[in-house]
């Protein structure tokens, strides 16, 4: 018999639930834990509520999510609309498609941490764009606000997920049948309507796909705030590293933290709940 | 022509992606302390301050030891889980894949700060094990992904075959399973090897005393006259893991143009 009877299956399955249950759900219950304590001197003072009174009270955290989830959204869109036609080549018009996926990955086996950083050397101010522009008499002087600021993350962002927008776009692109395009072009649809009606509804799942792939760890990402984005374009993450390692409020920085993720799961849940609603209603 | 419109598009979106990895082999080799336009000649002396850098030299035996055990443990548990949601039929898998999946959905400073606070309320010390643990959590889910689509991709009636041909349960696996799961095998391990030599927060969370690599360029970013010997470090690691990647896809290729049963 192939098909083993399932006890079998949940020994198999037993090790890697009690690897993830010990390293994930153990630790994100005490997370919780913390978060519904005080904070007294070095230790846990009683229960309460007051981080999350702290925190969903305060009109500093509240612009600090608000920011945060305007940066990632932004970094999705410009992600997606970016790589949108990228992985279109590839999938319709590309000779050498497997050439081109390979070219398109290289740059992402570079340590994550050098590829920011090789921004910062990009926008800076003795930069790579502000030196072309000298020497090209574009600018008279160095351009300060290439960096340091939210616009800095966007671009940073949109470099560092590129291959998450490309490869599950190409991929529902790919398994487009190409008859159905056929048959609207002998019906008489022009190249844009048959893109319109036909493409663009059929490649939704790898855009939805795509943007939470993008969206969700992006709110969560220190390092790019960290080197790129100054005062201006911190995130959620940055003052949270801020209150466990340097503030040492314990439970503050657990209450954020899962504020943090809630609110990106239920904007996630509605984007994707829209998104496939008006796939349903443009077909 | 559309066609000539997209093909300039996908160029410059080839340049968008390749400018900054193109940056860091320029200054590796930029006769200046400063990285910083205009460039300054030629050198190597940072390459060759790298072999004299011992912390550095440290650092990336704690990252190729960590991504090892990593790979090795997330691409074990991975074969596991992959056969059991694949050749059982089981109630709860999906919610188990679901949970296995978890840590994909959140951000990586929440893993590794919450495993943080474990280890301090078991009293255990933040140490490379600890880093391990950590990976897993993001490794598992890329290893279960891959594995489970290569046991999709091959018949269980080959297995069902070596079962009623008299083969016990292990050696089936040995001789049907595990050769046809080879080339999935590979992939795995070399993700999650890359996943795990090139993930920083969470190590910067657990490592303590002893950096990885990651965690050390981390450190070294703040020291401007140590990065070019940083720059020169991350060429040498670009240059190995492309010709890792081109090799890893030609035996790829090779695994699926010549499925061979048995050893």
């Amino acid at each position: 018999m192939a098909i083993g009877n399932s006890g079998k299956g949940y020994v198999l399955l037993a090790p890697t639930l009690l690897v993830m249950g010990l390293a994930l759900a153990a630790p994100l219950l005490l997370l919780a834990v913390y978060s519904l304590h005080d904070q007294n001197g070095l230790a846990l003072g009683g229960w309460t509520l007051a981080q999350y009174r702290a925190v969903l009270a305060s009109a500093g955290y509240r612009s600090l999510f608000l920011r945060s989830i305007a940066i990632s959204g932004l970094v999705t869109l410009v992600t997606v609309a970016l790589a949108y036609p990228m992985a279109y080549f590839v999938a319709f018009h590309a000779r050498r498609k497997f050439a081109w996926l390979i070219a398109l990955t290289i740059p992402f086996w570079t340590s994550y941490l050098l590829r920011v950083f090789a921004w910062k050397i990009i926008l800076g101010f003795d930069g790579v764009i502000n030196s072309a522009a000298l020497r090209l008499h574009l600018i008279d002087q160095p351009l300060s606000l290439l960096l340091y600021n939210p616009f800095a993350v966007v671009v940073t962002l949109a470099h560092a997920w590129a291959a998450f927008a490309i490869l599950p776009i190409y991929v529902s692109l790919e398994k487009i049948d190409r008859s159905l395009l056929e048959a609207a072009g002998d019906l008489g649809d022009g190249a844009l309507r048959r893109f319109l009606r036909i493409t663009l509804p059929l490649s939704l799942p790898g855009v939805i796909g795509a943007a939470i792939l993008i969206f969700v760890p992006t709110t969560g990402d220190y390092v790019t705030p960290e080197l790129v984005g100054g005062t201006k374009g911190t995130m959620i993450a940055n003052v949270i590293e801020v209150q466990f390692n340097s503030v040492g409020n314990w439970p503050l920085g657990a209450a954020l933290s899962l504020v943090s993720m809630a609110m990106v799961a239920v904007i996630a849940a509605l984007f994707v709940a829209s998104a496939r609603a008006a796939a349903k209603a443009a077909r | 022509m559309k066609n000539r419109g997209l093909l300039l598009y996908a160029l410059a979106y080839l340049a968008f992606l390749y400018m900054p990895v193109l940056v860091l082999p320029v200054f590796s080799f930029n006769n200046s302390e400063f990285i910083a336009f205009p460039l300054s000649g030629f050198t190597t002396r940072w390459y060759a301050g790298l072999a004299a850098d011992s912390a550095m030299l440290h650092a990336l035996g704690n990252s190729l030891k960590v991504g090892a055990a990593t790979a090795l443990a997330s691409t074990l548990l991975g074969l596991l889980a992959a056969k059991a949601v694949t050749r059982n039929r089981l109630r709860g898998a999906g919610l188990a894949l679901g949970f296995i999946s978890l840590p994909l959905f959140i951000p990586d400073i929440v893993l590794g700060l919450s495993l943080l606070l474990l280890l301090g309320a078991v009293g255990l010390p933040l140490s490379l094990a600890a880093v391990v643990l950590g990976h897993l959590l993001v490794c598992v889910p890329f290893a279960l992904t891959v594995l489970i689509a290569r046991f999709e991709g091959f018949d269980p009636n080959l297995e069902e075959a070596s079962a009623d041909l008299g083969e016990d349960g292990w050696m089936t696996f040995w001789r049907i399973t595990f050769p046809l799961m080879l080339p999935g095998i590979a992939a795995s391990l070399l993700l999650t090897f890359i996943t795990s030599f090139d993930e920083f927060l969470v190590a910067y969370f657990l490592s303590g005393t002893e950096a990885t690599l990651p965690v050390y360029i981390w450190g070294q970013l703040r020291f401007p006259e140590r990065l070019p010997v940083v720059l020169a470090l991350g060429a040498i690691i670009l240059t190995v893991s492309v010709a890792l990647v081109i090799c890893a896809e030609l035996l790829r290729n090779r695994g699926v143009a010549r499925p061979r049963v048995g050893a």
